[in-house]
């Protein structure tokens, strides 16, 4: 036991010494909070509109109005002609333009409809779709407005109640997808990286012929991340609470209990990892595209799982990340307990449990 | 004459050598081969697909406690539409947090008592709808099609309820024709793709460079070559030379996966692709070399690496519109060559911008290769000198 604590001292040694990475290890989860917080959102606040106004009345000129007044659309001049439009989108002046048709007050008044197109830069879709539907709903609250005023009866009214994240923060989203991330990153990265070098460099051997048990050494090796993945959950929970007050409305000590149970995961990950290869750059690149790409990508850290095609949904499934964050989502923004929140915890145990077998069986193999 | 021509070629023979080691190492590691030939496959299917935000058949709770005729017309617009999907009923408020909370749900429709009785008597009701708003993008979309089927309802009042008081007046409806250029159809791979292009690129370059050198170091053969009469700038020469074949390689890989496979137009030239692609990949490899020259060790260059590579990919606009970020985290994102290089493809293959359309990117590029190529070159002289 002596010699096990010594070894596990060893490594601490090695990783804290190489100061570069002690920092990265600590100032990584910080820096992407932080930018994930001020800089990263899905969101769009300011739509670059121009006006193509062909009626010139007043209608067109309230709506106009309408539109600038709500604070997502800023003007960005007026067209005379259609043939402008494409200048306008490849210069990259506009990202929106809006069409009225010829005589629209009078055909609204008349025929009780009038016609306009909103045009967008389509060359990124989601904001071309977003900005579109920005739009539509100014003009449907428009409308409803001089209904009223008309003393028309207001119909239905939705009232929507944005629940768990009233102002609708990206920051909310992005916190649990951080977490996952930076812990797959330290845990099965630089595992995986770490126990191959030892048998890239050959000290693996030196390792295996000390009194050490092979299951010791493995933990041995673990142990250190272990610590370091913890402290980064604590950073990024406190951080997350402190400067951009994402709540934890569940209890801290399951989410505590839950990461923990994730960075197992991912360890046990880690291990697999190296006990499969012999070299540090094999291991780089199937932890890079094996597991960061699909824990960034196919988790719903940033893009919804519900709206994949389903062969990726059901890929989705064999990703530890995806579990994990509907547990910290759960527990953070919803507060739900471990009665609503088992089915994944089961999930990420039996994951571990495959992985430990896996890398077992695979250790012992190459003993013999 | 002849031993001039002889000491001419002498430097390129050089190179020649050290080029040729290097694909023997690459090539001799079976583990990487497949890894960089199926990689790029993989992160254009995967990413290209993934990244969508489109929200598609929203589960519902419904909580109908005023069970009329009226409500049940409205509860059936939202059920017909295909925009929602009913999970669940109930009749207890809390049981429609719960259906959030446990995932049943991300909307709960509240239909109040008395719903038809109001209607018809002042031609005014309220419903609640609660979103959940974890991702608050998912919830403003969600929101629309709500408000969406609501105004729909509300067109056909008078057809529903024929003795709503004022219901005389047909309340306006203005026609909204909705189109997107370069992309009519909003496919979003088209727009995916080239960027995918650029991560790929990057990884491979960034990543391969950055280990390579320290991979010399780490098993010390670094000092046998320093001690040969290989010149420095040919031995930078032979180590990125190899890589930056590699980049172009992926890329064409890339390239032909996103035309066969994603029928991503090509509306530019592939002539101007592969110079701005050669002059970013010189970016990219200088800046691994400059990590391997600050760093001891293959895990230390890795991480340096994989830290810088998802700060810029982050801030390059490739997930998340460079609009929506504040002007100050703008600003700064003119510093990071991952948001040229996929402004610059982007513009070249869906919108078929030629060299003075992307003059600017271009430039910033070309400076960034320069300067990181020449501090590489520096620190690299310098820590073994």
């Amino acid at each position: 036991m002596k010699r096990f604590i010594g070894f596990v001292r060893k490594e601490f040694y090695h990783i804290m010494r190489d100061r570069r990475t002690a920092a990265i290890l600590f100032g990584m989860p910080i820096l992407q909070l932080l930018l994930f917080g001020f800089a990263i959102r899905n969101e769009i606040s300011e739509v670059r509109t121009g006006i193509l106004d062909l009626s010139h009345d007043v209608v067109t000129q309230e709506l106009t109005n309408k539109l600038f007044s709500s604070g997502t659309f800023v003007a960005s001049g007026v067209l005379n002609s259609e043939k402008e439009i494409g200048k306008a989108f490849a210069s990259g002046k506009m990202n929106e333009v809006v069409v009225f048709e010829p005589g629209f007050a009078g055909k609204l008044q008349r025929d009780g409809t009038a016609q306009m197109q909103v045009i967008t830069d389509g060359s990124d879709p989601n904001v071309s779709r977003i900005i579109t539907g920005y739009t539509v709903s100014v003009v449907r609250d428009f409308l409803i407005e001089k209904a009223a005023s008309a003393g028309q009866p207001a119909g239905v009214e939705a009232m929507p109640v944005m629940m768990f994240n009233p102002a609708l923060k990206s920051v909310y989203l992005f916190v649990p997808g951080l977490m996952a991330m930076i812990l797959m990153l330290v845990s099965a990265l630089m595992t995986s990286i770490s126990i191959t070098r030892e048998k890239e460099t050959g000290t693996m051997e030196l390792l295996l012929v000390s009194s050490l048990k092979p299951v010791q050494i493995i933990i041995g090796k673990v142990v250190p991340y272990l610590l370091l993945s913890f402290v980064n959950v604590i950073t990024v929970v406190g951080l997350a609470f402190f400067v951009f007050g994402v709540p934890c409305r569940g209890s801290i000590a399951l989410l505590f209990g839950e990461s923990l149970l994730f960075i197992v995961t991912a360890l046990s990950l880690g291990i697999f990892i190296s006990s499969i290869t012999n070299s540090q750059q094999v291991a780089m690149m199937i932890s890079l595209a094996g597991l960061l790409m699909p824990t960034v990508l196919l988790s719903g850290f940033i893009f919804p799982i519900t709206s994949m095609a389903w062969p990726l949904q059901v890929i989705s499934n064999i990703i530890p990340a995806r579990w994990y964050l509907v547990i910290v989502r759960g527990i953070m923004l919803k507060g739900a307990g471990i009665e609503v929140l088992w089915k994944e915890t089961v999930v990420l145990i039996v994951m571990s449990l495959v992985f430990m077998t896996a890398s077992v069986r695979k250790f012992s193999e190459r003993l013999q | 004459m002849k031993s001039d021509h002889k000491d001419y070629l002498q430097p390129l023979r050089i190179i020649g050598h050290i080029l040729r080691k290097e694909f023997l190492q690459i090539f001799r590691n079976k583990g990487m081969l497949p890894l960089m030939f199926v990689m790029p496959f993989i992160q254009l299917v995967i990413l290209s697909n993934a990244a969508t935000f489109d929200v598609a058949e929203v589960p519902f709770h419904l909580q109908d406690f005023d069970r009329s005729a009226l409500s049940e017309q409205l509860v059936k617009r939202f059920t017909s539409t295909g925009y929602f999907r009913m999970t669940g009923e109930s009749y207890r408020q809390e049981s429609g947090i719960e259906a959030l909370v446990g995932r049943k749900a991300d909307m709960v429709l509240v239909i109040p008592r008395d719903f038809e009785k109001e209607m018809s008597g002042t031609g005014h009701a309220r419903i609640q709808m609660l979103i959940n708003a974890e991702d608050g993008f998912t919830a403003g979309v969600v929101r629309g099609y709500a408000n969406e089927i609501v105004s729909g309802f509300n067109r056909d009042l008078p057809i529903l309820l024929p003795h709503m008081p004022g219901q005389s007046a047909v309340m306006p409806i203005i026609d909204i024709r909705s189109s997107g250029w370069y992309n009519p159809e909003l496919v979003y791979s088209e727009y995916m793709v080239p960027g995918v292009l650029v991560v790929l690129v990057t990884i491979i370059g960034l990543f391969l460079s950055a280990m390579n050198v320290v991979r010399e170091k780490e098993i010390g053969t670094i000092d046998q070559i320093n001690v040969t009469p290989i010149k420095r700038w040919q031995f930078i020469t032979g180590k990125l030379l190899p890589f930056l074949i590699i980049g172009l390689g992926e890329l064409t890989v890339g390239l032909i996966i996103a035309r066969l496979a994603f029928h991503v137009p090509m509306l530019g030239s592939y002539g101007l692709l592969y110079i701005v692609a050669t002059i970013y990949l010189l970016v990219v490899l200088g800046m691994g070399l400059l990590i391997s020259t600050m760093t001891d060790t293959q895990q230390q260059a890795m991480f340096v690496a994989w830290f810088f590579t998802v700060i810029f990919i982050l801030l390059s606009g490739l997930f998340t519109p460079i609009e929506s970020m504040p002007h100050w985290a703008q600003n700064l994102t003119q510093l990071n060559p991952i948001r040229h290089f996929v402004d610059i493809i982007r513009r070249i293959m869906l919108k078929g911008s030629n060299i003075q359309d992307i003059l600017t990117p271009l430039s910033i590029l070309t400076a960034q290769a320069a300067l990181m190529l020449s501090l590489a070159v520096m620190r690299y002289r310098k820590v073994s000198a």
